[in-house]
Protein backbone atom coordinates (compact mmCIF):
# COMPACT_ATOMS: atom_id res chain seq x y z
CA UNK A 1 0.00 0.00 0.00
CA UNK A 2 1.52 3.29 -1.10
CA UNK A 3 1.09 6.09 1.41
CA UNK A 4 0.84 8.71 -1.29
CA UNK A 5 -2.21 7.07 -2.86
CA UNK A 6 -3.84 6.38 0.49
CA UNK A 7 -3.54 10.13 1.08
CA UNK A 8 -5.06 10.75 -2.35
CA UNK A 9 -8.10 8.62 -1.41
CA UNK A 10 -8.52 10.56 1.84
CA UNK A 11 -8.12 13.89 0.04
CA UNK A 12 -10.84 12.88 -2.46
CA UNK A 13 -13.13 11.84 0.40
CA UNK A 14 -12.47 15.06 2.28
CA UNK A 15 -13.12 17.12 -0.85
CA UNK A 16 -16.33 15.10 -1.37
CA UNK A 17 -17.50 15.84 2.17
CA UNK A 18 -16.63 19.53 1.74
CA UNK A 19 -18.60 19.69 -1.52
CA UNK A 20 -21.56 17.92 0.11
CA UNK A 21 -21.68 20.34 3.02
CA UNK A 22 -20.91 23.38 0.88
CA UNK A 23 -23.53 22.71 -1.79
CA UNK A 24 -26.12 20.85 0.30
CA UNK A 25 -26.20 18.06 -2.30
CA UNK A 26 -27.96 15.03 -0.79
CA UNK A 27 -25.22 12.67 -2.03
CA UNK A 28 -22.86 10.91 0.42
CA UNK A 29 -19.43 12.60 0.59
CA UNK A 30 -17.42 9.45 -0.26
CA UNK A 31 -19.54 8.97 -3.42
CA UNK A 32 -18.68 12.52 -4.53
CA UNK A 33 -15.05 11.63 -3.75
CA UNK A 34 -15.39 8.55 -5.97
CA UNK A 35 -16.69 10.71 -8.83
CA UNK A 36 -13.80 13.15 -8.38
CA UNK A 37 -11.27 10.32 -8.58
CA UNK A 38 -13.07 8.72 -11.55
CA UNK A 39 -13.03 12.04 -13.46
CA UNK A 40 -9.35 12.43 -12.58
CA UNK A 41 -8.62 8.99 -14.06
CA UNK A 42 -10.59 9.84 -17.22
CA UNK A 43 -8.59 13.05 -17.64
CA UNK A 44 -5.31 11.27 -16.94
CA UNK A 45 -6.32 8.35 -19.21
CA UNK A 46 -4.98 5.66 -16.96
CA UNK A 47 -4.52 4.38 -13.42
CA UNK A 48 -1.06 4.88 -11.82
CA UNK A 49 0.36 1.53 -10.72
CA UNK A 50 0.59 2.58 -7.08
CA UNK A 51 -3.09 3.56 -7.03
CA UNK A 52 -4.00 0.23 -8.63
CA UNK A 53 -2.28 -1.70 -5.81
CA UNK A 54 -3.51 0.62 -3.05
CA UNK A 55 -7.16 0.48 -4.09
CA UNK A 56 -6.84 -3.24 -4.80
CA UNK A 57 -5.50 -3.73 -1.27
CA UNK A 58 -8.42 -1.90 0.35
CA UNK A 59 -11.11 -3.40 -1.89
CA UNK A 60 -9.79 -6.95 -1.52
CA UNK A 61 -11.19 -7.00 2.00
CA UNK A 62 -14.09 -4.66 1.38
CA UNK A 63 -16.57 -7.06 2.97
CA UNK A 64 -14.69 -6.98 6.28
CA UNK A 65 -15.42 -3.26 6.49
CA UNK A 66 -19.21 -3.81 6.59
CA UNK A 67 -19.01 -6.09 9.63
CA UNK A 68 -19.04 -3.48 12.43
CA UNK A 69 -22.04 -1.72 10.86
CA UNK A 70 -23.77 -5.03 10.14
CA UNK A 71 -23.51 -6.06 13.80
CA UNK A 72 -25.59 -2.95 14.54
CA UNK A 73 -28.58 -4.93 13.34
CA UNK A 74 -28.76 -6.31 16.90
CA UNK A 75 -30.15 -2.94 17.94
CA UNK A 76 -33.03 -3.43 15.47
CA UNK A 77 -33.93 -7.04 16.28
CA UNK A 78 -37.43 -6.08 17.54
CA UNK A 79 -38.11 -4.22 14.26
CA UNK A 80 -36.93 -7.22 12.25
CA UNK A 81 -39.15 -9.56 14.29
CA UNK A 82 -42.16 -7.31 13.59
CA UNK A 83 -41.55 -6.70 9.89
CA UNK A 84 -39.76 -9.76 8.60
CA UNK A 85 -42.57 -10.68 6.19
CA UNK A 86 -42.64 -7.43 4.13
CA UNK A 87 -38.83 -7.31 4.24
CA UNK A 88 -38.33 -10.86 2.94
CA UNK A 89 -41.01 -10.48 0.24
CA UNK A 90 -39.58 -7.14 -0.88
CA UNK A 91 -36.00 -8.42 -1.01
CA UNK A 92 -36.76 -11.55 -3.06
CA UNK A 93 -39.33 -10.10 -5.49
CA UNK A 94 -37.52 -6.83 -6.06
CA UNK A 95 -34.17 -8.53 -6.68
CA UNK A 96 -35.60 -10.96 -9.25
CA UNK A 97 -37.52 -8.10 -10.90
CA UNK A 98 -34.38 -5.93 -11.08
CA UNK A 99 -32.38 -8.73 -12.72
CA UNK A 100 -35.17 -9.29 -15.25
CA UNK A 101 -35.67 -5.61 -16.14
CA UNK A 102 -31.94 -4.85 -16.49
CA UNK A 103 -31.28 -7.90 -18.67
CA UNK A 104 -34.34 -7.34 -20.87
CA UNK A 105 -33.56 -3.63 -21.42
CA UNK A 106 -29.96 -4.52 -22.32
CA UNK A 107 -31.17 -7.22 -24.70
CA UNK A 108 -33.65 -4.80 -26.29
CA UNK A 109 -31.05 -2.04 -26.64
CA UNK A 110 -28.59 -4.50 -28.14
CA UNK A 111 -31.13 -5.41 -30.80
CA UNK A 112 -31.83 -1.76 -31.45
CA UNK A 113 -28.19 -0.80 -31.95
CA UNK A 114 -27.25 -3.88 -33.96
CA UNK A 115 -30.18 -3.77 -36.35
CA UNK A 116 -29.12 -4.74 -39.83
CA UNK A 117 -25.99 -6.47 -38.64
CA UNK A 118 -25.93 -10.19 -38.98
CA UNK A 119 -25.71 -11.08 -35.32
CA UNK A 120 -27.82 -13.60 -33.47
CA UNK B 1 -2.82 -11.92 44.24
CA UNK B 2 -4.46 -12.97 41.03
CA UNK B 3 -7.15 -10.63 39.69
CA UNK B 4 -10.62 -12.11 39.34
CA UNK B 5 -11.59 -13.34 35.90
CA UNK B 6 -14.48 -10.88 35.75
CA UNK B 7 -12.10 -8.00 36.44
CA UNK B 8 -9.97 -9.00 33.47
CA UNK B 9 -13.11 -9.25 31.37
CA UNK B 10 -14.38 -5.84 32.45
CA UNK B 11 -11.04 -4.32 31.53
CA UNK B 12 -10.75 -6.11 28.19
CA UNK B 13 -14.33 -5.52 27.06
CA UNK B 14 -13.79 -1.77 27.35
CA UNK B 15 -10.66 -1.70 25.20
CA UNK B 16 -10.80 -1.18 21.43
CA UNK B 17 -8.31 -4.04 21.06
CA UNK B 18 -10.85 -6.73 21.90
CA UNK B 19 -13.56 -5.32 19.62
CA UNK B 20 -11.07 -5.17 16.75
CA UNK B 21 -9.76 -8.66 17.45
CA UNK B 22 -13.16 -10.36 17.64
CA UNK B 23 -14.23 -8.57 14.45
CA UNK B 24 -11.22 -9.91 12.54
CA UNK B 25 -11.48 -13.40 14.06
CA UNK B 26 -15.21 -13.59 13.23
CA UNK B 27 -14.63 -12.41 9.67
CA UNK B 28 -11.73 -14.80 9.06
CA UNK B 29 -13.82 -17.72 10.41
CA UNK B 30 -16.68 -16.70 8.12
CA UNK B 31 -14.33 -16.46 5.17
CA UNK B 32 -12.82 -19.88 6.01
CA UNK B 33 -16.27 -21.50 6.12
CA UNK B 34 -17.25 -19.82 2.84
CA UNK B 35 -14.15 -21.15 1.06
CA UNK B 36 -14.50 -24.55 2.68
CA UNK B 37 -18.05 -24.77 1.27
CA UNK B 38 -16.82 -24.08 -2.28
CA UNK B 39 -17.83 -20.37 -2.15
CA UNK B 40 -21.49 -21.18 -1.73
CA UNK B 41 -23.26 -17.77 -1.73
CA UNK B 42 -25.55 -18.89 1.08
CA UNK B 43 -22.51 -19.02 3.40
CA UNK B 44 -21.64 -15.36 2.93
CA UNK B 45 -18.64 -14.50 5.16
CA UNK B 46 -20.07 -11.15 6.29
CA UNK B 47 -23.36 -12.75 7.26
CA UNK B 48 -21.58 -15.47 9.25
CA UNK B 49 -19.34 -12.90 10.96
CA UNK B 50 -22.32 -10.68 11.85
CA UNK B 51 -24.29 -13.62 13.26
CA UNK B 52 -21.30 -14.78 15.34
CA UNK B 53 -20.64 -11.29 16.70
CA UNK B 54 -24.29 -10.57 17.50
CA UNK B 55 -24.49 -13.91 19.31
CA UNK B 56 -21.30 -13.17 21.23
CA UNK B 57 -22.36 -9.66 22.25
CA UNK B 58 -25.80 -10.85 23.36
CA UNK B 59 -24.28 -13.75 25.34
CA UNK B 60 -21.75 -11.51 27.10
CA UNK B 61 -24.37 -8.80 27.60
CA UNK B 62 -22.20 -6.23 25.82
CA UNK B 63 -23.90 -3.14 24.41
CA UNK B 64 -23.50 -2.57 20.67
CA UNK B 65 -22.02 0.90 21.23
CA UNK B 66 -19.33 -0.48 23.52
CA UNK B 67 -18.34 -2.85 20.73
CA UNK B 68 -18.56 -0.17 18.06
CA UNK B 69 -16.22 2.16 19.94
CA UNK B 70 -13.45 -0.29 19.13
CA UNK B 71 -14.72 -1.57 15.81
CA UNK B 72 -15.10 1.95 14.40
CA UNK B 73 -11.49 1.81 13.25
CA UNK B 74 -12.50 -0.83 10.73
CA UNK B 75 -15.73 1.02 9.95
CA UNK B 76 -13.83 4.22 9.19
CA UNK B 77 -12.12 2.60 6.19
CA UNK B 78 -15.48 2.39 4.39
CA UNK B 79 -15.03 6.02 3.30
CA UNK B 80 -11.68 5.63 1.50
CA UNK B 81 -12.86 2.23 0.18
CA UNK B 82 -15.86 3.91 -1.46
CA UNK B 83 -13.52 6.42 -3.12
CA UNK B 84 -11.28 3.54 -4.23
CA UNK B 85 -14.24 1.99 -6.12
CA UNK B 86 -13.44 4.60 -8.81
CA UNK B 87 -10.47 2.47 -9.88
CA UNK B 88 -12.31 -0.77 -10.83
CA UNK B 89 -15.10 1.42 -12.23
CA UNK B 90 -12.57 3.08 -14.52
CA UNK B 91 -10.97 -0.25 -15.47
CA UNK B 92 -14.34 -1.77 -16.42
CA UNK B 93 -15.54 1.42 -18.05
CA UNK B 94 -12.71 1.41 -20.59
CA UNK B 95 -13.68 -2.15 -21.56
CA UNK B 96 -17.31 -1.44 -22.36
CA UNK B 97 -17.10 1.99 -24.00
CA UNK B 98 -18.55 0.68 -27.28
CA UNK B 99 -21.92 -0.25 -25.79
CA UNK B 100 -22.00 2.74 -23.42
CA UNK B 101 -25.54 3.95 -24.24
CA UNK B 102 -27.14 0.53 -23.94
CA UNK B 103 -25.22 -0.12 -20.72
CA UNK B 104 -26.23 3.22 -19.20
CA UNK B 105 -29.90 2.86 -20.08
CA UNK B 106 -30.23 -0.65 -18.71
CA UNK B 107 -28.43 0.19 -15.48
CA UNK B 108 -30.62 3.25 -14.83
CA UNK B 109 -33.73 1.16 -15.63
CA UNK B 110 -32.52 -1.53 -13.22
CA UNK B 111 -31.59 1.02 -10.59
CA UNK B 112 -35.06 2.58 -10.67
CA UNK B 113 -36.74 -0.85 -10.67
CA UNK B 114 -34.71 -1.94 -7.63
CA UNK B 115 -35.56 1.08 -5.50
CA UNK B 116 -39.20 1.52 -6.54
CA UNK B 117 -40.16 -2.16 -6.38
CA UNK B 118 -38.40 -2.71 -3.03
CA UNK B 119 -40.13 0.25 -1.41
CA UNK B 120 -43.46 -0.42 -3.17
CA UNK B 121 -43.70 -4.08 -2.16
CA UNK B 122 -42.69 -3.43 1.46
CA UNK B 123 -45.07 -0.47 1.67
CA UNK B 124 -47.97 -2.51 0.31
CA UNK B 125 -47.27 -5.15 2.95
CA UNK B 126 -47.30 -2.56 5.73
CA UNK B 127 -43.62 -1.94 6.53
CA UNK B 128 -42.71 1.09 8.65
CA UNK B 129 -41.15 4.25 7.23
CA UNK B 130 -37.72 3.44 8.69
CA UNK B 131 -37.77 0.04 7.03
CA UNK B 132 -38.80 1.55 3.68
CA UNK B 133 -35.89 4.01 3.74
CA UNK B 134 -33.50 1.27 4.77
CA UNK B 135 -34.75 -0.95 1.92
CA UNK B 136 -34.59 1.67 -0.84
CA UNK B 137 -30.83 1.41 -1.56
CA UNK B 138 -30.74 -2.39 -1.05
CA UNK B 139 -29.25 -3.20 -4.49
CA UNK B 140 -26.35 -0.77 -4.08
CA UNK B 141 -22.91 -1.79 -2.83
CA UNK B 142 -22.87 -1.58 0.99
CA UNK B 143 -20.68 1.50 1.63
CA UNK B 144 -22.72 3.63 -0.76
CA UNK B 145 -26.04 2.16 0.39
CA UNK B 146 -25.31 2.99 4.02
CA UNK B 147 -24.50 6.58 3.13
CA UNK B 148 -27.77 6.88 1.19
CA UNK B 149 -29.85 5.33 3.99
CA UNK B 150 -28.30 7.64 6.55
CA UNK B 151 -29.08 10.68 4.45
CA UNK B 152 -32.74 9.73 3.99
CA UNK B 153 -33.44 8.80 7.59
CA UNK B 154 -33.17 5.04 7.27
CA UNK B 155 -31.11 2.82 9.57
CA UNK B 156 -27.62 2.33 8.07
CA UNK B 157 -26.94 -0.86 10.04
CA UNK B 158 -30.24 -2.40 8.91
CA UNK B 159 -29.39 -1.35 5.36
CA UNK B 160 -26.00 -3.09 5.63
CA UNK B 161 -27.72 -6.38 6.47
CA UNK B 162 -30.47 -5.95 3.84
CA UNK B 163 -27.85 -5.20 1.17
CA UNK B 164 -25.96 -8.38 2.01
CA UNK B 165 -29.16 -10.44 1.93
CA UNK B 166 -30.01 -8.90 -1.45
CA UNK B 167 -26.59 -9.89 -2.73
CA UNK B 168 -27.10 -13.47 -1.60
CA UNK B 169 -30.59 -13.64 -3.17
CA UNK B 170 -29.23 -12.26 -6.46
CA UNK B 171 -26.33 -14.69 -6.51
CA UNK B 172 -28.63 -17.64 -5.78
CA UNK B 173 -31.60 -16.73 -8.01
CA UNK B 174 -29.79 -14.80 -10.77
CA UNK B 175 -28.84 -17.74 -12.99
CA UNK B 176 -32.32 -19.22 -12.69
CA UNK B 177 -34.07 -15.92 -13.56
CA UNK B 178 -31.80 -15.25 -16.56
CA UNK B 179 -32.21 -18.79 -17.91
CA UNK B 180 -35.97 -18.52 -17.57
CA UNK B 181 -35.89 -15.31 -19.64
CA UNK B 182 -33.53 -16.95 -22.17
CA UNK B 183 -30.89 -14.22 -21.85
CA UNK B 184 -27.76 -15.73 -23.41
CA UNK B 185 -25.57 -12.65 -23.88
CA UNK B 186 -22.88 -12.63 -21.13
CA UNK B 187 -22.81 -8.82 -21.10
CA UNK B 188 -26.55 -8.58 -20.39
CA UNK B 189 -26.36 -11.35 -17.78
CA UNK B 190 -23.48 -9.65 -15.98
CA UNK B 191 -25.12 -6.22 -16.05
CA UNK B 192 -28.34 -7.61 -14.59
CA UNK B 193 -26.66 -9.43 -11.73
CA UNK B 194 -24.33 -6.52 -10.92
CA UNK B 195 -27.17 -3.98 -10.91
CA UNK B 196 -29.41 -6.10 -8.70
CA UNK B 197 -26.89 -7.62 -6.33
CA UNK B 198 -23.69 -5.51 -6.29
CA UNK B 199 -20.41 -7.09 -5.14
CA UNK B 200 -21.79 -10.46 -4.10
CA UNK B 201 -23.45 -10.87 -7.49
CA UNK B 202 -20.26 -9.66 -9.21
CA UNK B 203 -18.16 -12.25 -7.39
CA UNK B 204 -20.60 -14.90 -8.59
CA UNK B 205 -20.55 -13.50 -12.16
CA UNK B 206 -16.72 -13.65 -12.29
CA UNK B 207 -16.90 -17.33 -11.28
CA UNK B 208 -19.10 -18.08 -14.28
CA UNK B 209 -17.64 -15.90 -17.04
CA UNK B 210 -15.05 -13.10 -17.34
CA UNK B 211 -17.15 -10.89 -19.62
CA UNK B 212 -20.14 -11.26 -17.28
CA UNK B 213 -17.85 -10.36 -14.36
CA UNK B 214 -16.52 -7.19 -15.99
CA UNK B 215 -20.01 -5.98 -16.91
CA UNK B 216 -21.25 -6.87 -13.45
CA UNK B 217 -18.47 -4.84 -11.81
CA UNK B 218 -19.26 -1.88 -14.00
CA UNK B 219 -22.98 -2.20 -13.22
CA UNK B 220 -22.23 -2.29 -9.50
CA UNK B 221 -20.27 0.98 -9.68
CA UNK B 222 -22.65 2.82 -11.98
CA UNK B 223 -25.73 1.65 -10.10
CA UNK B 224 -24.18 2.91 -6.88
CA UNK B 225 -23.57 6.25 -8.49
CA UNK B 226 -27.02 6.46 -10.15
CA UNK B 227 -28.84 5.51 -6.96
CA UNK B 228 -26.76 7.88 -4.82
CA UNK B 229 -27.71 10.75 -7.12
CA UNK B 230 -31.32 9.87 -7.98
CA UNK B 231 -32.72 8.44 -4.75
CA UNK B 232 -32.06 11.39 -2.40
CA UNK B 233 -33.32 13.82 -5.07
CA UNK B 234 -36.47 11.74 -5.53
CA UNK B 235 -36.88 11.67 -1.77
CA UNK B 236 -36.63 15.46 -1.58
CA UNK B 237 -39.30 15.81 -4.27
CA UNK B 238 -41.75 13.47 -2.52
CA UNK B 239 -41.28 14.45 1.13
Amino acid sequence: MVLRYLTLLLVCQLAGEAIRIGTGLPIPGPVIGMVLLFVGLLVRRGVPEGLQTTSGGILQHLSLLFVPAGVGVMVHLPLLADEWAPIVASLILSTVLTIAVTALVMKGMGRLTQRGEDRP
Amino acid sequence: MKPELTEIWVYLSASPLSALTITLVAYLSGDWLYRKAGKNPLLNPVLIAVLMLVGFLLLTDTAYWTYFEGAQFVHFLLGPATVALAVPLYNHFTHVKRSAIAVFTSIVAGSATAAISAVGIAWALGASKETLFSLAPKSVTTPIAMGIAEQMGGLPSLTAVLVILTGIIGAVLGTWTLNLLRIKDWAARGLAVGTASHGIGTARAFEVNDVAGAFSGLAMGLNGLATAILLPLLYRLIF
